[in-house]
């Protein structure tokens, strides 16, 4: 308790540092808002909670990691994990996920957390336990006297974060693609019967989600690490923003996705580093009861 | 379920043959050791150390003529299991080892938690453990009979940097009573161990804790406690989190520019933060149990430099070797001395055997007290200076001072 | 209902495997009483996930906090807690033979109470969520369980606490903690074969079908989940007790705690066995375990990606169970005339009589 009051204190006393916090906070959550969105639209779209959805980035993470030991610049490996993501979504969109979308949501849960293993263990094999990070070897600017410093590779994993939301938006608007899909999301049975191959959606959304994930790892590995079991933690975290948002409400869940990361950032300062990791948990049950409520609501409205 | 026998005694032999290769006299008896190991999960990268230490010495042991009792020689071999990181399952291993492999002598796995929890099964079945990878203290206060650590104890691990951090304060002119301490630990048994060391001692210098965090296991984010580090300034800057504690905050010190002039971390080497932040790891005090420099030799596998180059050898990869493989293969030659002086294979008899070790290894002396440790091992500080690992203390066998504060340029 | 003239038989058969199990493989007895112990998180779990249809991922946290319960009733018990699990304590504590079962005894059945008055709390927070939500919450608590207890130094946070040393030799430890476990199991079986054959039953297979119809028709579905939901967690909590005595050494994150593993073999040994049928979770559970610790340790590395393919592969393509899968086999061996396989084909006017689930 005397940690907290004295933590509250230094903030308090430097007030600097609270700038510092909130732009660690939102450069992180950046990353956040780009892989919940992915998410969000995968939910929405098929209806389908994908829980390996942390694997998937920490899969993109390794492979640029892997090609920057090869001499690649991480920021090139992100378009190749973007690739290599793609193709894996398809592959598992054909052999698991396609056979789970008609059944009930419990069914995609498990079978995702199924996937989710898989992949945390088949990292692990390839590539060891140990935590990595890709080097980009790139400066750390000073603001403040040294109070706040910003890493390039934050600020530039925050464009390209910013830049990639903002195609995938665009596309999501403009396209035929993108207009197919969310007519799908709106109604599935309506889309099939206005001569939309709701299946192609389908398995485009689950490919564009894995491919976004791809780019995100790839962000993750330069401006953190990544380690095979990691994964789980992401998902947590993208499962708390997507619900606070709630899945139909796309600027919601970018908004909420910069929130979780400012969040982290002044609960691991205030509370200690000890229950950053509680923290999303119990802010993942504070939503839920939440929402709760909002439905309580909801049906005495209808009554 | 006999034929479920079976298969399981050809699989074990036919994994045997394979790990155990080598050159092998014919008519030796073998001696079956069992371990479970961490093959997978958080702990795999120093189980396979241990693993390397392990085969390292066995197959030394066995090929300067193995085990001597009495007229016969006794090849070593060891069983393996992989406790997949989780206490739990290290438990039942162990108990399927001793239950159905018949194993009567157990080697330790990797890491306090693990042997926490098989300790209580090897008590039960009154079957001796030597182990040289778990360091928590509190091991050594259950009252365990069949229990023998190596290593030196974690509440050791830090707190030279405490007294490299007062001595400091006292070249400066000031009490230690006014150095700030920021430290950061994991909270597992090993790392909350080494915190424990710290604190009592800074008891009794009088000095201050001004950021006292741990981090959950798997927490890849530091930012906000090198945040907090920023704005108080300590004087000495602690952090225990096995591997991926020392990789993470070497990485985001790097991006913080953290400016302490005293950082101690544990598992600089197998975290490899020398390599792969040159930079930044500059100045790193790190705690090991064993440098191969150290004046410290046996008859079989030499002098600790010997040691060092003869494994470097066999594995190329290790570009310093890691003090759990070291300390791995002590373990194994802890039990060849015990079943040579026991001169038989019986449990209770290699048992007194172990409590009468008195002998030096390439690694330091080893006695087992009344409570199963090795008080008489002693924790080395290096530091890394120009990349290198220099020994600073303890004195008698420190080859440079502490650079102090540490050469850092960002 | 003719299979239930063949039940008695089947019971005695049990109680006579379990009895015998241990004198005819006495190396093996640990990993049978493991066995009894995922027999009780099967039907556990298959109380709300088959019988009621709520779907949780989160049943390990009534598991860990009945371990948790009983392992302070037993130290404090004698012993201040705080002392006894500080990392600062370089002392022996013992144990005497009369404060062990003393303390034994009375932490497993406060483990057990209070792990189902925890229930009450739960479920008047997780019952409120629905679908997918549910399973989310659930394993939320189970997950903040885990983090909160790590931190919180009182009960020795993620170091754990080693438990006082049963006083017996190691064939007696073996053997008490066996028919503890087997007597657990075997008594939670003929409770829920019993409890499925009565009214609650029925009403909270009425809640799987159809939640608000059950509702609508005067049912008072609030109680009977908080109910169904207590009557699992109580026999978690004793089963948490119990298994914590046995392994001695008790941590949050992996041994009380285990999302990733126990939490998840409950649903995937359900699932295999046959959910919302009594036998099924019985069968699943040891398919499950007798095929893990079989094969499992020569796996080497891989037996986790194993396991992530079998969830996948269960789920996906073999959702129905093996006792499920025998019932559209021989329907008429468990007296169901229809045996619809896919849900459309289910004649409208006969679909809730002939559910696969309702033999029982």
């Amino acid at each position: 308790m005397q940690q907290i009051i004295g933590n509250i204190t230094v903030l308090e006393a430097a007030p600097i540092l609270n700038l510092g916090l909130l732009i660690d906070g939102l450069l992180i959550g950046a990353i956040f808002a780009l892989a919940a969105y992915g998410l969000a639209l995968v939910w929405g779209v098929m209806n389908v909670k994908n829980l390996a959805q942390g694997d998937f980035i920490m899969t993109g993470g390794y492979i640029t990691w892997f090609l920057g030991n090869h001499g690649l610049h991480p920021l090139l490996g992100l378009p190749v994990a973007c690739v290599v993501l793609w193709c894996i979504g398809w592959l598992l969109y054909r052999v698991v996920v396609s056979k789970v979308i008609t059944r009930d949501l419990f069914t995609s849960l498990l079978a995702t957390f199924g996937i989710a293993i898989v992949i945390q263990q088949g990292l692990n094999l390839a590539f060891g336990p140990d935590t990595q990070s890709a080097q980009a070897d790139l400066p750390t600017w000073e603001l403040a006297g040294g109070m706040i410093t910003i890493p390039a590779t934050r600020a530039i994993g925050f464009v390209f974060a910013a830049l990639l939301a903002v195609a995938v938006i665009v596309f999501m608007k403009r396209s035929r693609m993108g207009q197919a899909i969310r007519a799908t999301a709106q109604d599935a049975r309506a889309a099939r019967v206005l001569g939309i191959d709701t299946e192609k959606v389908y398995s485009f959304t689950f490919c564009l989600n894995a491919a976004i994930c791809g780019a995100a790892g790839a962000l993750v590995a330069v401006v953190w690490n990544v380690q095979p079991f990691m994964g789980t933690t992401y998902s947590i975290r993208l499962f708390v923003v997507v619900t606070a948002a709630g899945f139909g409400n796309l600027p919601g869940v970018i908004a909420a996705g910069f929130g979780m990361g400012v969040f982290e950032q002044f609960g691991g300062f205030i509370l200690g580093a000890q229950y950053q990791q509680a923290l999303i948990v119990m802010l993942l049950l504070i939503v839920l009861a939440v929402r709760q409520l909002q439905n309580l609501h909801l049906r005495q409205a209808v009554q | 379920m006999t034929s479920n026998v079976r298969i399981t005694a050809v699989l074990a032999a036919l994994g045997l043959s394979c790990s155990a290769g080598g050159a092998q006299a014919a008519d030796c008896g073998t001696i079956n050791l069992g371990a479970a190991l961490s093959a997978t999960g958080i702990y795999a990268s120093n189980g396979n150390n241990t693993k390397k230490g392990y085969e390292f010495a066995v197959k030394k042991i066995n090929d300067a003529g193995g085990v001597k009792i009495g007229d016969k020689c006794y090849d070593f071999k060891i069983t393996y299991y992989d406790d997949e990181s989780t206490p739990a399952r290290a438990a039942q291993l162990v108990e399927r080892l001793i239950g159905q492999d018949d194993i009567k002598f157990v080697l330790g796995p990797y890491s306090s938690p693990m042997t926490k929890a098989i300790l209580p099964v090897t008590e039960k079945y009154k079957t001796p453990v030597v182990q040289a990878e778990a360091a928590s203290r509190s091991l050594f206060t259950q009252g365990y009979k069949y229990h023998f650590g190596i290593v030196a104890t974690s509440e050791k691990y830090l707190t030279p940097v405490i007294d490299m951090a007062a001595e400091q304060a006292k070249k400066a002119g000031k009490d230690p009573s006014s150095v700030k301490v920021a430290m950061i630990f994991q909270d597992d048994s090993f790392s909350l161990d080494v915190r424990q060391g710290v604190a009592d001692l800074m008891k009794k210098y009088n000095m201050h804790a001004i950021i006292d965090d741990r981090m959950p296991k798997d927490l890849n984010d530091l930012t906000a406690f090198f945040t907090k580090v920023k704005a108080v300034k300590p004087d000495v800057l602690l952090i225990s989190g096995h591997e991926k504690g020392a990789a993470t905050a070497a990485r985001q010190m790097g991006e913080h520019h953290t400016d302490v002039p005293l950082i101690g971390v544990t598992h600089c080497e197998s975290a490899k933060v020398a390599q792969d932040f040159p930079k930044i790891a500059e100045g790193f005090v790190c705690p090991t149990q064993w440098d191969e420099t150290m004046k410290a030799s046996d008859p079989l596998f030499g002098t600790a430099m010997d040691y060092n180059n003869q494994i470097k050898a066999v594995h190329p990869e290790y570009k310093a070797v890691p003090y759990q493989t070291a300390q791995a293969s002590v373990a194994i030659y802890v039990w060849k001395d015990a079943f040579e002086r026991a001169g038989s294979l019986d449990q209770e008899k290699v048992r007194q055997a172990l409590i009468k070790t008195d002998m030096p290894t390439f690694y330091g002396h080893v006695k087992f007290a009344e409570d199963g440790s090795n008080p008489g091992k002693t924790i080395v500080m290096r530091q890394i200076q120009d990349g290198k690992f220099v020994v600073v203390a303890p004195p008698a066998v420190a080859a440079g001072p502490v650079v102090y504060p540490r050469a850092v340029n960002y | 209902m003719n299979s239930a003239r063949l039940q008695p038989l089947t019971y005695w058969l049990l109680l006579l495997i379990g009895v015998a199990a241990p004198m005819l493989f006495p190396d093996y007895t640990n990993q049978i009483a493991v066995l009894w112990l995922m027999i009780v998180f099967a039907l556990t779990w298959d109380i709300l996930g088959g019988q009621m249809g709520y779907n949780s991922l989160g049943n390990i946290f009534f598991f860990g906090a009945g371990m948790y319960v009983s392992a302070v009733t037993q130290i404090g018990l004698y012993y201040d807690v705080g002392m006894y699990t500080s990392a600062a304590r370089t002392t022996h504590i013992a144990f005497s033979y009369s404060q062990y079962f003393t303390g034994f005894a009375l932490g497993t059945v406060t483990g057990g109470l209070v792990s189902a008055v925890l229930a009450i709390g739960v479920g008047s927070f997780v019952f409120g969520l629905r679908g997918p939500y549910f399973a989310i919450g659930t394993l939320g608590i189970a997950v903040a369980a885990a983090e909160l207890v790590s931190s919180w130094e009182w009960v020795g946070a993620a170091s754990g606490i080693s438990l006082p040393v049963f006083p017996g030799g190691p064939e007696t430890q073996k053997l008490f903690f066996y028919f503890l476990l087997f007597a657990l199991s075997f008594i939670l079986l003929l409770f829920l074969r019993w409890l499925y054959s009565t009214n609650f039953g029925l009403a909270i297979n009425a809640i799987r079908d159809d939640e608000e119809k059950a509702e609508g028709m005067g049912l008072h579905t609030r109680g009977y989940k908080r109910t169904a939901l207590v009557i699992a967690a109580f026999f978690l909590g004793l089963s948490g007790a119990i298994f914590g005595n046995m392994t001695g050494f008790i941590e949050p994150r992996d041994i009380a705690f285990p999302t990733t593993t126990f939490n998840i073999f409950m649903v995937l040994m359900v699932l295999l066995g046959g959910k919302g049928t009594l036998w099924g979770p019985v069968v699943g559970a040891v398919v499950f375990h007798v095929i893990k610790e079989v094969t499992w340790t020569y796996f080497l590395g891989w037996q986790y990606v194993t396991l992530g393919l079998l969830i996948v592969i269960i789920v996906v393509y073999f959702q129905q169970g093996i006792v499920g899968w025998v019932m559209e086999k021989y329907p008429e061996r468990f007296g169901i005339q229809i045996a619809p396989k896919e849900p459309e084909e289910i004649p409208r006017t006969a679909g809730l009589a002939t559910q696969p689930g309702g033999a029982e």
